[in-house]
């Protein structure tokens, strides 16, 4: 077994606010090897975008960030100062965001924008970034990529901009790459390549990968592991196929109940779906977040909830030992 | 809300007014230009009862007295008199009238004027849009101070001529904030909905886009009632605004700038008021943005 | 279903949208195709989904079924009468859309109550005694809780909010609703709440729905016919039963490809639409798919395609033209 890349202990994201504390991420742990894609799904406000963030060390100042361990690469991320983490931004580990169109800096060229990172941490001559340049957008799926490094974003379409950003992010190499809902904004035959792109250049390049999506189908068909967060917590984690082949938990039973599946669930039929809302994370936290909307619920889920783990290291934090007599 | 509670579909968030109550308290700017203009305000409604004096009334024995930290004042005339004899106070209340009056007036013709044209421009679009920024840079192409000189210059100086030509020179502002705020509204998909609810024109001008722009007017009509202030001060200080005897600040400087190098308080209290009343209302103003901006909307 | 002898309850003939687009400051203007000779019927309580990809076209359709603008040529015809696309007020009576985005779609300003009821004032339909009942009946029909009515858009969820929306478009008790995207800003678990609602409704009121989604998942569940739109064009037109289990254009079926089932053991699918969606004020010539198609002949790329039509539907193709076929 070789060192996981990326290892996160008790991540927790606090906000503060006028009187209270809204606990935005509620203690989350999990390892990532290299060449492994991680998903991380969720519903809004389940905490997923700013997990991804806060790896990267770009939560707005307000947000208090703790953890017990957040080790990149042997790196202690929490302790790097602000310099040390634009080293390793951009460089050994990189992100790409949702909009292509904001991501993007309208007021210079691609070429521009794809050598900035490259001249930065590798102090390479132009000539030589814009031959990486080049040699990534060809890589990304561009063809006339010469031609395209003198164009600026808006004369680009949604999925071109999106494979820039990609080309952007790899540029340096990294080890780790983190994506926050890459496709969302795509059309689905768009996604469909882009993903696909994503999956390939991962395997090619040996990387890490967290992807941060909402979109199940895409988490089945990219995932090696996958952490399903819920109120700000992850509630279930495992492999793709034992998340979706054996979930544990009643919020990942019901997320899987809730999509329409063509072929799967019956059209005009009633789909699943989990009654109630997400509930408010402003003051302290207790038992299962998840009770008010569950099922299953039982007086002994208002009581801290200890995780339970599997050898294969699946794991999910409910009370419930049988759950799986309730198929999904 | 301490603990996850089925309650918690239960409405949490407080509706729009108790929200902006709060936001307006908790802004310490605003509460002291609301605080300032509201008692300048009242000033201006009951000069008569506070100043003691008729601000018109000369009396030539008792000219330029000092006010009362000043040795040799008269405890008749707490602000001194002016180089008529004028009691002091008296002229400088009554000027709060003539100031808040322009300010107010000047800015809602103006404010009239913009808003009419502004949302046109914004709503409709097209050729309406073109011929009204047209206007617009017709209007910001002349120098408003020398406009207005040259008009009053021609129609001679009264309150009505420095008010109807600030009212009509000052909409600039207006038309362009009231065009691009309609236009950030105008193409939201609830004035889509009222369309296809089957809203007339009007309607959806008025109850659906002119709600949700109209915290943009105020900050507007705030600024500019300070600026129509400052210009009639400006004005009458050149002997082209309002005319003597009535009692504007402006005026009240420009009487006592001949005395300035030996009686600085003549031009230093009416200059006091005038900040103080112009930095009230921009606080106001600059407050009621900072409340009412999207993004400070929790 | 006798689709033939009935009169379709909404129809679209031959609607053609065009904008004149300037490129730069001093360019002439250029005509934009947006919508080329749309065509499509929709019978009482038919659901026709229509799919495409951004730009395709079908908001730009969507704007002029709800009057908002006017095409460039064509007619909209409701009960086999013609819509005069000016006639605004009439149309709202049975006909009201609800929209992609819960959170700019309700008035920030007004309460619940007001929302909900503004179609029954602006067509002065009752007193206020029974516009407040009407407004109840609402709340409950779409399931929110009667205390909301004083609340504002601010103060409720993604998923309350368009239940406020459906709410406000079915007051007016319309026959057809124009749902453009109704969920897609939503999350997957409010998605399924709002489907369900949506599929209730239609039963309960014998509603008919023109489904807009580029989420063909959801279209699959709640249509029960799909139009499949590619650059301002029906390329084709099935019963969705009929399209899903036999798609037949080359656009469809990678339409089809590039649905994410949840499904682990599946990797990303390659759905050769190898360039990217052309620019409609220039389409590609003969076939405008035939650019990113796999199944490209010569023909394609110089001739527009035939309309051929089968049972209940049409697609227009070269492969299903006998002169193409081998």
């Amino acid at each position: 077994m070789s060192d996981p890349i990326l290892s996160v202990r008790n991540l927790t994201i606090d906000i503060p606010m006028s009187q209270n504390t809204m606990h935005a991420v509620r203690g989350i742990s999990f390892d990532l090897k290299r060449g492994e894609t991680l998903c991380i799904v969720g519903e809004s406000g389940s905490g997923k975008s700013l997990t991804s963030l806060a790896i990267m060390g770009l939560l707005s100042k307000k947000l208090q960030r703790a953890a017990t361990r957040l080790d990149f690469a042997g790196i202690d991320l929490m302790s790097q100062k602000l310099r040390q983490m634009r080293d390793l931004r951009g460089n050994r580990m990189a992100m790409i965001f949702q909009e292509p169109m904001t991501s993007l800096n309208p007021a210079y060229t691609i070429g521009d924008q794809l050598a900035e990172a490259y001249l930065l941490h590798r102090k390479a001559t132009r000539v030589q970034a814009r031959m990486r340049a080049i040699e990534l957008l060809g890589k990304v799926g561009i063809t006339a990529a010469e031609n395209r490094l003198s164009q600026y974003p808006h004369q680009l379409s949604g999925g071109l901009r999106q494979r820039v950003m990609i080309a952007m992010a790899l540029m340096c190499e990294p080890e780790l790459i983190i994506a926050d809902e890459p496709t969302t904004a795509l059309d689905v035959t768009i996604q469909a390549q882009i993903l696909r792109l994503l999956a390939d250049l991962q395997r090619e390049m040996n990387m890490a990968m967290i992807l941060v999506t909402h979109d199940l189908g895409v988490v089945a068909r990219v995932a090696d592991k996958v952490a399903v967060m819920y109120a700000g917590e992850v509630v279930e984690q495992g492999t793709a196929k034992e998340i979706f082949g054996h979930p544990r938990h009643p919020y990942t039973r019901g997320l899987l109940r809730c999509i329409p599946v063509p072929g799967r669930s019956k059209p005009g039929e009633h789909l699943g779906s989990i009654p109630g809302m997400v509930p408010s994370l402003v003051g302290r936290v207790k038992g299962c977040a998840f009770r008010a909307r569950c099922d299953v619920a039982e007086e002994a889920c208002t009581a801290a909830i200890p995780e339970r783990r599997m050898e294969s290291g699946h794991a999910w934090r409910c009370i419930h030992q049988a759950a799986e007599r309730l198929s999904p | 809300m301490g603990t996850v509670s089925p309650a918690a579909e239960e409405i949490r968030a407080p509706s729009p007014a108790a929200l902006l109550r709060r936001r307006i308290f908790g802004h310490y700017g605003l509460v002291f230009g609301i605080t300032v203009l509201f008692i300048i305000i009242l000033i201006a409604l009951f000069a008569p009862l506070l100043a003691g004096h008729d601000p018109y009334s000369q009396d030539l024995l008792a000219r330029m007295k000092p006010p009362f930290w000043m040795n040799g004042s008269d405890p008749d005339h707490i602000l001194g008199t002016d180089h008529l004899g004028r009691d002091y106070l008296a002229r400088l209340l009554y000027g709060a009238r003539i100031s808040l009056a322009i300010g107010f007036i000047a800015a809602l013709i103006s404010g009239l004027i913009g808003t009419a044209m502004g949302v046109a421009a914004g709503y409709f679009g097209g050729r309406v849009d073109l011929v009204v920024t047209f206007l617009i840079n017709v209007r910001l192409a002349m120098p408003v101070v020398l406009v207005a000189l040259a008009v009053v210059a021609i129609l001679g100086g009264s309150l009505h001529v420095v008010v109807t030509v600030l009212g009509l020179l000052l909409w600039d502002r207006f038309a362009v904030v009231m065009r691009s705020s309609v236009l950030q509204v105008r193409d939201l998909e609830y004035v889509n909905a009222a369309k296809a609810i089957g809203c007339s024109t009007r309607r959806i001008i008025l109850s659906e886009i002119m709600p949700n722009i109209v915290n943009n007017l105020i900050v507007v009509a705030t600024l500019e009632m300070a600026h129509a202030i400052l210009l009639e001060a400006a004005l009458s200080f050149l002997g082209l605004g309002v005319q003597p005897p009535t009692p504007s600040w402006g005026l009240m400087i420009s009487e006592g700038k001949q005395m300035m190098l030996f009686e600085p308080w003549l031009i230093a209290i009416p200059g006091i008021a005038l900040f103080i009343l112009v930095l009230a209302i921009n606080l106001l103003g600059d407050g009621l943005r900072d409340v009412t901006a999207p993004e400070n909307r929790g | 279903m006798t689709r033939t002898t009935t009169r379709p309850l909404l129809e679209l003939a031959a609607i053609t949208k065009t904008y004149q687009v300037k490129q730069g400051l001093f360019a002439k203007a250029k005509p934009l195709n947006a919508l080329g000779g749309v065509s499509l019927c929709l019978h009482k309580k038919d659901v026709l989904g229509l799919v495409g990809e951004s730009g395709c076209g079908k908001s730009t359709l969507a704007k002029i079924l709800l009057g908002l603008e006017a095409p460039t040529a064509g007619k909209v015809l409701v009960d086999g009468k013609e819509i005069d696309p000016r006639e605004r007020r009439h149309l709202a009576r049975r006909l009201q859309p609800i929209f992609q985005d819960p959170y700019s779609s309700l008035n920030p300003r007004k309460s619940i109550e007001d929302i909900i009821a503004l179609p029954l004032v602006v067509h002065d339909i009752g007193d206020s005694a029974s516009r407040s009942q009407a407004v109840a009946r609402m709340l409950d029909l779409v399931g929110l809780p009667a205390r909301v009515r004083r609340g504002y858009p601010n103060q409720l969820s993604g998923g309350q909010r368009q239940r406020v929306a459906i709410a406000r478009a079915l007051i007016m008790k319309p026959e057809i609703v124009v749902c453009d995207e109704p969920t897609s800003a939503l999350d997957v678990s409010v998605q399924a709440q709002i489907l369900n609602l949506l599929g209730d409704l239609r039963e309960e009121l014998g509603l008919t729905y023109f489904f807009i989604s580029h989420n063909l998942a959801v279209v699959e569940h709640l249509a029960t016919r799909v139009a499949v739109m590619y650059l301002g064009q029906i390329v084709e037109e099935a019963a969705a039963a009929a399209l899903f289990a036999n798609p037949r254009h080359p656009y469809t079926k990678a339409l089809l490809e590039s649905v994410l089932t949840p499904d682990p053991c599946l990797s990303v699918p390659d759905t050769h639409l190898g360039a990217s969606y052309p620019n409609p004020i220039s389409p590609p010539s003969g076939c405008r798919f035939h650019p990113r198609c796999a199944q490209v002949r010569d023909i394609c790329k110089t001739t527009p395609p035939p309309r051929i039509g089968n049972e209940g539907g049409h697609v227009d193709c070269h492969l299903y033209s006998g002169a193409a076929a081998h």
